[in-house]
C-alpha cells in the first residue's frame, strides 16, 4: 500500500513534522487576531471561515480520494436547508441543529455516492451535476418548506450553550463558526494522516491497482464522499445559523463552481490550501466588488489565470517557495 | 397537431446546443483539456454581432463574421492559453480556462454594458410559413435547416475527408498519430478555432433562443458540458443526438409540464449516464 500511497503524500510528512507545533498554531492565533480587529469586517471573516470548511470538505472528496464534482453545494445547501428547516419546526437550539444538520448531510452523501460513485471523470462531474440541480428544483418547489424562491428565513438562534446570546455585531457568531472549524480540521488532519487516507491516496491514484491489492475501492470512496459530504452540510448549517437566511443559490452550480475555485487556487491535498484559497478569494471578492460590482470578476480572473501559470501548487506553492527561501538552497527539496 | 410544434421547437433548440457545443467535445476528447470557457468563445461571437449588426451588416453576414473573427480569437488563445495547459493537470486547466471566462465576461461587460442584447431577427426569417398542417415561425425552421446542413458537412469533414481521418487519429491516439507524421499541434489550434467559431455562430442564429447577456458564458455553459457528457466526449454523432433528444426533453418539459420541466431535464441527464456511464456513443469503444 506504501507504494500505491505514492511519493507525494508520504514526501510531504516530514516537512509537516519539522514545521510541526509552532506553525500549525499560527493560522488559528490569526483567526484569533482577525476577531479582536476586525471590527465591521467581522461578519466576512465569519463567511470567511465557513467557506474554509466547505473548501475543507471538497479537499476531502476531490484532492484526496480524487471524486471530481461540480456539485458539492448540493451538500452546502442540504445542510443549510435541513438547519433552517430544523430550527424553524422544532428547535432554535444551534449545537442540536448543527449536529442534525451534518447528520442528514452525511447519510444524503452516502445515499448520493452509493448511487453514482462507480463512475470516474467527466461523467462523474456531469452526473454531481444533475443531483445538485435536482435538489436546487426540489428546494425551489417545495415552496411550503424551503421558502422556494423567496428563500427561507431563519428564526434567531437560542443562546449558545445557554449562555452566549447570537449577537448583532457577530461576535458569537465567528467563534462559534470557527469553533466548528477547528473541531472539523481536526478531524480531517486526522482522516489524511489516518490508513484510510492513505488508501483513498491510493485509489486516486490508481484506483485497478488499489483494488487488485484488495482494498474495497467502492466502498472507500463511498466512506469519504459522506464525511465530505458532512462536512460541506456543517458548513451550509453554519451559514444558515449566523446570517439566518438561506437561499436557493447556496445550492446552484456557481455555488458549486466558486467552492472549486477557491480550493484549487488555494491548492488541493495540502489541507492549508482550502483556509488559504478560501480566505483570498473571499476578501479579494469583497474588495473589488466595492470598487466596481462587475469589474471585480476581472480582478478574480487574472488572479486565477497567474496562479494556473506562476504557482506549481495554488497560492500554498508561495508557502513553499518561501520555505525554500528560508531553509536556503541546500534544504530538502520535493 | 400541438405535439408536432413541441416536437419542432425541441429540435430547433437542440440544433443551437448542437452547434454550440460541437466545438466542445473536440476540446475534450481531443485535446483532454476540462475547457470551462466554451461559452466565453460563444458569447464574444454574440457581442462581436451586435456590433457588427449596428454597423449596418446583414444578419447573415455579421454571423459568419462573427465566426470568423471568433475563430482568430480561439486559435490566439490555443497558442497563448490552452498551450501551456496540456501538459497541466486538470484541476489546473479547469481554474484557468475559469478564469479566463471571467476576465472575458468583464471586458465585454466594460465594453457592452450589463443589460440583455437582442439580436434582431431579420425580416426574412420573422415571419410564419404554413407546413401543410399549420403555420410555423420560420425563424424556427431556419434553425433546423442550418443545424442539419451543418451537421452534414460535419460529418462529411470528419468522416469523409483526409482531415477528419488525421483529426480521429488524433483523438484515438494522439502519440501514435504524431509519430506517423501528422502535426497533431497544428490539428488541434485549427480544430479548437473551427469549434469556437462554430460556438460563435450558434450563439448569434440561436440568439432568440438563449438570450445573449453577461453571465451568458457561465448559465450555458452547464448545458454545453452536459450535451458533451450525455453524448460520449469526443464524439460527434453522440453529441448530435445528445443535443436533439435534451433539446426535445428541455421544450416538451416546459410546454407539457411546467412544473417539473426542471426535474426531466436533469432527470434524463442523470438515468442516461447511469445507465450508460461513458454517455450515448462512448468515443473509445466506438473507434
Amino acid at each position: 500500500m506504501s507504494e500505491a500511497a505514492g511519493n507525494k503524500g508520504l514526501a510531504a510528512a516530514p516537512i509537516g513534522l519539522r514545521l510541526a507545533s509552532v506553525l500549525h498554531l499560527l493560522p488559528w492565533a490569526l483567526a484569533l487576531l482577525v476577531y479582536v480587529v476586525a471590527g465591521g469586517y467581522l461578519s466576512l471573516g465569519t463567511h470567511a471561515l465557513i467557506m474554509i470548511l466547505f473548501a475543507l470538505s471538497l479537499d476531502l472528496a476531490l484532492g484526496q480520494a480524487g471524486i471530481i464534482t461540480l456539485g458539492h453545494a448540493a451538500f452546502f445547501g442540504f445542510g443549510a436547508y435541513a438547519a433552517g428547516i430544523f430550527a424553524t419546526h422544532l428547535s432554535n437550539d444551534p449545537l442540536l441543529g448543527l449536529v442534525v444538520a451534518t447528520v442528514l448531510t452525511g447519510l444524503f452523501g452516502v445515499f448520493v455516492g452509493i448511487l453514482i460513485l462507480h463512475t470516474a471523470g467527466v461523467t462523474l462531474m456531469m452526473l454531481t451535476l444533475a443531483i445538485s440541480a435536482l435538489l436546487a428544483e426540489f428546494a425551489n418547489q417545495a415552496h411550503g418548506l424551503t421558502g422556494g424562491d423567496d428563500g427561507l428565513q431563519v428564526g434567531r438562534m437560542a443562546p449558545l450553550f445557554g449562555l452566549f446570546r447570537f449577537d448583532l455585531r457577530g461576535h458569537t457568531s465567528y467563534l462559534y463558526v470557527l469553533a466548528a472549524l477547528f473541531v472539523w480540521s481536526l478531524v480531517a488532519w486526522r482522516i489524511m494522516r489516518s490508513p484510510f487516507g492513505r488508501s483513498l491516496d491510493g485509489i486516486r491514484q490508481n484506483p485497478r491497482r488499489m483494488r487488485a491489492i484488495g482494498t474495497p475501492v467502492w466502498r472507500r470512496l463511498v466512506v469519504a464522499y459522506g464525511l465530505s459530504a458532512a462536512m460541506a452540510g456543517t458548513a451550509g448549517a453554519l451559514e444558515a445559523q449566523t446570517t439566518r437566511a438561506v437561499g436557493l443559490g447556496a445550492l446552484s452550480v456557481l455555488a458549486s463552481g466558486t467552492v472549486l475555485v477557491m480550493l484549487i487556487l488555494g491548492g488541493t491535498r495540502r489541507y492549508y490550501g482550502a483556509f488559504l484559497g478560501a480566505t483570498v478569494y473571499v476578501v479579494v471578492q469583497d474588495f473589488a466588488a466595492q470598487i466596481d460590482p462587475f469589474r471585480w470578476m476581472f480582478i478574480i480572473g487574472i488572479m486565477l489565470m497567474a496562479v494556473v501559470l506562476f504557482l506549481e501548487n495554488g497560492l500554498v506553492g508561495l508557502v513553499d517557495v518561501a520555505g525554500r527561501a528560508l531553509h536556503g538552497p541546500r534544504s530538502p527539496g520535493r | 397537431m400541438l405535439d408536432i410544434t413541441i416536437l419542432l421547437d425541441g429540435v430547433a433548440y437542440g440544433m443551437v446546443l448542437f452547434i454550440i457545443s460541437v466545438g466542445l467535445t473536440v476540446t475534450m476528447g481531443l485535446m483532454r483539456i476540462v475547457n470551462l470557457a466554451h461559452g466565453a468563445f460563444a458569447m464574444i461571437g454574440g457581442y462581436l454581432a451586435t456590433m457588427l449588426l449596428g454597423a449596418g451588416l446583414p444578419f447573415f453576414a455579421a454571423a459568419i463574421v462573427a465566426a470568423a473573427l471568433v475563430g482568430i480569437v480561439g486559435a490566439v488563445a490555443e497558442l497563448a492559453i490552452y498551450r501551456p495547459l496540456y501538459r497541466k493537470g486538470e484541476l489546473a486547466q479547469a481554474l484557468m480556462t475559469f478564469g479566463f471566462t471571467f476576465v472575458v465576461i468583464a471586458a465585454l461587460t466594460t465594453a457592452f454594458g450589463t443589460g440583455i442584447r437582442t439580436l434582431p431577427v431579420p425580416p426574412t426569417l420573422s415571419g410564419v410559413v404554413d407546413i401543410g398542417f399549420r403555420t410555423y415561425p420560420t425563424y424556427r425552421l431556419f434553425l433546423v435547416a442550418v443545424g442539419l446542413v451543418l451537421a452534414l458537412l460535419l460529418w462529411l469533414l470528419i468522416d469523409r475527408s483526409s482531415y477528419g481521418a488525421r483529426l480521429r487519429a488524433a483523438v484515438d491516439n494522439p502519440r501514435m498519430a504524431s509519430a506517423v507524421g501528422i502535426d497533431v499541434n497544428l490539428l488541434f489550434t485549427v480544430t479548437f478555432a473551427g469549434g469556437c467559431a462554430l460556438a460563435a455562430f450558434g450563439c448569434v442564429i440561436g440568439a432568440a433562443l438563449m438570450p445573449l447577456e453577461p453571465y451568458y458564458a457561465l448559465r450555458y455553459l452547464v448545458l454545453f458540458l452536459v450535451v458533451v457528457g450525455v453524448g460520449g466526449i469526443g464524439n460527434f454523432k453522440g453529441s448530435f443526438v445528445a443535443a436533439i433528444a435534451l433539446g426535445i426533453i428541455d421544450t416538451g418539459g416546459k410546454f407539457l409540464v411546467p412544473q417539473a420541466a426542471a426535474y426531466m431535464f436533469y432527470g434524463a441527464v442523470l438515468i442516461l449516464l447511469l445507465l450508460r456511464p461513458h454517455g450515448l456513443m462512448p468515443a473509445k469503444s466506438a473507434a
